[in-house]
């Protein structure tokens, strides 16, 4: 490969052609500052509209100033990363964004957590000139059920359009209108709920400013728990403990289960449960499901559809309600593990508590933002009363957490109440990306084969590739499985189902990069990637360190079924776990 | 944005369906499918959008993301009457501002509108080459010059049968 010869702030270095003027001085340890450019080196995304300007520098022999982020370098280039027309130029534009910027950072739900504002610190920017006559641009604020966008405080960085197109291929965003008008907004400028969008969050993800946050129910955390009426519930996805530390300073991929326990106790939630018990309970209906459905189609069923998709991804069942709205059949109809905790807790538990159900209040932390769209959606709901009252984010239960005073990093571990707070390794990798199928695949091998597993790790499940397939051997008869990750990969992958021409009979879908701990609810990344891969770790680790392994062995789990639920997929399995999928294509746009 | 819901004929999704095939639905011809398409519809409203999108497999956001970039194209019908008035240096020197005004008190719409019933669309341009006539108004094809606020109300009676 050619190499390039450049000089950057007189240092000499070398790169292969092709390479930005950006990345050649952070290869020699110059941090240009950037606030539109970001390179998610792992995920294969690349943003550089060269919109910002902030990353100007000057380049010998050049009339203007080069946006280092979008400038190739060139044999003999001398760059200047700091020279006073570079700080000058850089400043400026500073102030001009900013000019067109609301100042209410002290409120503002990004605060302490935005690019932007870190910007301004940095550049010790303390007073805008020709504030006093500049106009704002104002947009209305559009408020969904998971997100809101405050579009005052765009500015025109386009990441969310690039996470929300050329990654998740959802399509919700564009650049819209220009000069002083110019925003980023579905079509016809409607708002989100009337538009395709699946509430992955992944633009929030990525937004450097305010523009783009989740709906914040803390407050309503708070008066919940003040309520004397009501007996408080809380359940943790797998995801959160393996990120919510990043909150507190630990480094990517501390495990912080014990920990985040014993913050929920001090907060003061009645129970404390896990989601991992209801992702355990999944597998048994879904894996039951599963074989179910091989069963009939290996005897010549021809109205048993396969592959079965899984369906524990609010964002992953927008989007294929959306855009796959011919195969409706095919996802399981199992609820998500948050939806079947909340169905069990709203009548098994209730009912061993003697309440009502009115009574209760489940409350969920997840790493996601659809998940807040999915509880209160009509399906999950008995006459009006949701089986999931709300969800917050590991974000919004790391605010909680700070709020209530809580020492968490000097917090003792403590242990998930009884009865739904039990859990195995099986339910824990549900939130890294092949974790379901992995799970599925450790119960319906047991079940179909009536053997007992040797080896639950199956590593061929596992890693960071978009799109990945494996065949294994249930004793003699190969089962094909698919997995993606990201809904880009996602529609690769359904097209070609929908073309028929794959032969999977089983395939895991999660809307964001690395399955749920990359979630559009977790802890900021700010373009650093590899915390993907760490929270991935200790996820698997969660698991290998669990005594029980397989959801079918949880005890609890056998309990249920025995007190309540009688057998998987029984009539009352049915009523309270599965669900069923709408059409909502022809709702895209309109007006 | 308002909008006016337009039903779309079998023959007009047709007709969007052939531009685009003509372009053979390749996304890279957005801009060109647009134009064909404003030539024939006379404006690009929000369901000529969809279709285009659908056939060039492109998101509809996208498609009203450039139909809003560019000033050329327009999602509101032009009336049967479009009024133009110059706003070039020298008409604007010579009042044009108060004869847009008059414009735009009579007919109730701003600029870049059209009136409830169709009948008058309200736009500015930029010098018609009669400078010596200034201020200059356009009414379709014909040109009045020397166009002061009170002669305004006349103009538009013209047309008002």
């Amino acid at each position: 490969m050619e190499t390039i010869k450049l000089t950057i702030d007189n240092k000499p270095v070398e790169v292969p052609a092709g390479t930005s003027v950006y990345q050649a001085a952070k290869n020699l340890g110059i941090d240009i500052p950037v606030l539109c450019y970001m390179n998610l080196h792992d995920l294969g995304i690349e943003n550089k509209p060269a919109g910002c300007r902030i990353c100007v520098v000057e380049v010998e022999g050049r009339r203007n100033l080069a946006p280092s982020c979008s400038t190739t370098c060139a044999n003999g280039m001398v760059v200047k990363t700091h020279s006073t027309r570079v700080i000058n130029a850089r400043r400026t534009v500073m102030e001009l964004i900013l000019s067109d910027h609301p100042k209410d950072c002290l409120t503002c739900p990004k605060s302490g957590n935005c690019d932007l504002q870190d910007m301004a610190v940095k550049m010790g920017v303390r007073n805008i000139p020709g504030q006093a006559y500049a106009e704002m641009s104002t947009y209305k604020t559009d408020f969904s059920p998971s997100i809101i966008r405050d579009m005052d405080k765009c500015i025109m960085c386009r990441r969310c359009e690039t996470m929300c197109n050329d990654f998740q291929t959802v399509g919700a965003l564009s650049g819209v209108n220009r000069g002083f008008s110019a925003v980023v907004a579905p079509a016809f400028e409607q708002d989100l709920e009337k538009s395709p969008c699946t509430y992955c969050g992944q633009c929030v993800a990525v937004c450097p400013t305010g523009a783009l946050t989740e709906v914040d129910h803390t407050p309503k955390v708070i008066r919940a728990l003040a309520d004397p009426t009501k007996t408080v519930l809380v359940q943790t996805a797998p995801a959160v403990r393996a990120a919510l530390g990043e909150e507190f300073g630990l480094e990517a991929g501390t495990s912080v289960t014990g920990k985040m326990v014993a913050a929920l106790r001090q907060i003061g939630f009645d129970y404390i449960f896990d989601t991992d018990f209801a992702a355990d309970l999944t597998i048994m209906e879904e894996g039951t499901e599963l074989l179910t459905r091989l069963g009939k189609h290996l005897s010549g069923d021809k109205d048993v559809k396969l592959p079965i998709l899984t369906s524990c991804c609010p964002g992953w069942v927008g989007f294929f309600e959306h855009n796959y709205s011919d195969m409706l059949d095919v996802p399981s109809t199992a609820k998500s593990p948050q939806q079947m905790f909340g169905a069990i807790a709203k009548s098994y538990f209730a009912e061993k508590l003697g309440k009502k159900r009115e009574e209760l209040v489940v409350i969920s932390v997840m790493p996601c933002l659809a998940k807040k769209y999915e509880c209160q959606r009509d399906e999950f709901k008995v006459d009006g009363n949701p089986d999931v009252d709300f969800s917050i984010s590991t974000r919004e239960l790391a605010h909680l957490i700070k709020e209530f005073n809580i020492n968490f990093n000097e917090l003792a571990d403590e242990d998930f109440d009884r009865p739904m707070g039990e859990s195995t390794g099986a339910s824990v990798i549900f939130g890294a990306t092949g974790g379901v199928i992995e799970a599925a695949t450790r119960t319906a091998y047991e079940i179909h084969t009536g053997k007992k597993l040797e080896k639950v790790d199956f590593h061929e499940l596992r890693g960071m590739e978009g799109i990945r397939s494996a065949t294994i051997d249930f004793n003699g008869l190969p089962i094909n499985i698919g997995i993606a990750h990201g809904l880009g990969n996602a529609r690769k992958l359904l097209d070609q189902v929908r073309a028929g021409k794959t032969n999977y009979h089983a395939i895991e879908i999660m809307a964001c990069p690395g399955g749920c701990i990359g979630g559009g609810g977790q802890p900021l990344h700010h373009g650093d990637t590899s915390v993907l891969k760490a929270r991935t770790k200790a996820i698997y680790s969660e698991d290998t360190n669990k005594v029980i392994r397989k959801s079918h062995e949880n005890p609890y789990i056998i309990k249920l079924y025995e007190e309540f639920l009688g057998k998987p997929m029984s009539h009352k399995a049915h009523e309270l776990l599965h669900t069923h999928y709408f059409d909502k294509s022809s709702k895209d746009i309109f007006i | 944005m308002s909008h006016i819901k337009v039903e779309l004929k079998k023959e007009q999704v047709a007709k969007i369906k052939d531009i685009c095939k003509s372009f053979n639905n390749e996304a890279g011809e957005l801009i060109n499918v647009l134009h064909k398409t404003q030539e024939s519809f006379g404006y690009l409203p929000a369901e000529v959008q969809e279709v285009i999108a659908r056939e060039l497999n492109v998101s509809v956001a996208k498609v009203y993301g450039v139909v809003t970039f560019y000033s050329f194209f327009t999602m509101i019908p032009k009336g049967k009457h479009p009024i133009s008035i110059c706003t070039g240096t020298a008409c604007y020197v010579r009042g044009a501002e108060k004869v847009l005004d008059e414009f735009k008190r009579i007919l109730d719409v701003k600029v870049g509108e059209t009136t409830p019933d169709g009948k008058f669309s309200l736009s500015c341009l930029r010098c018609v080459g009669a400078c010596g006539l200034a201020p200059v108004v356009m009414v379709g094809e014909k040109v009045y010059g020397r166009v002061s606020p009170d002669g305004v109300k006349d103009i538009i009676k013209e047309y008002e049968q």
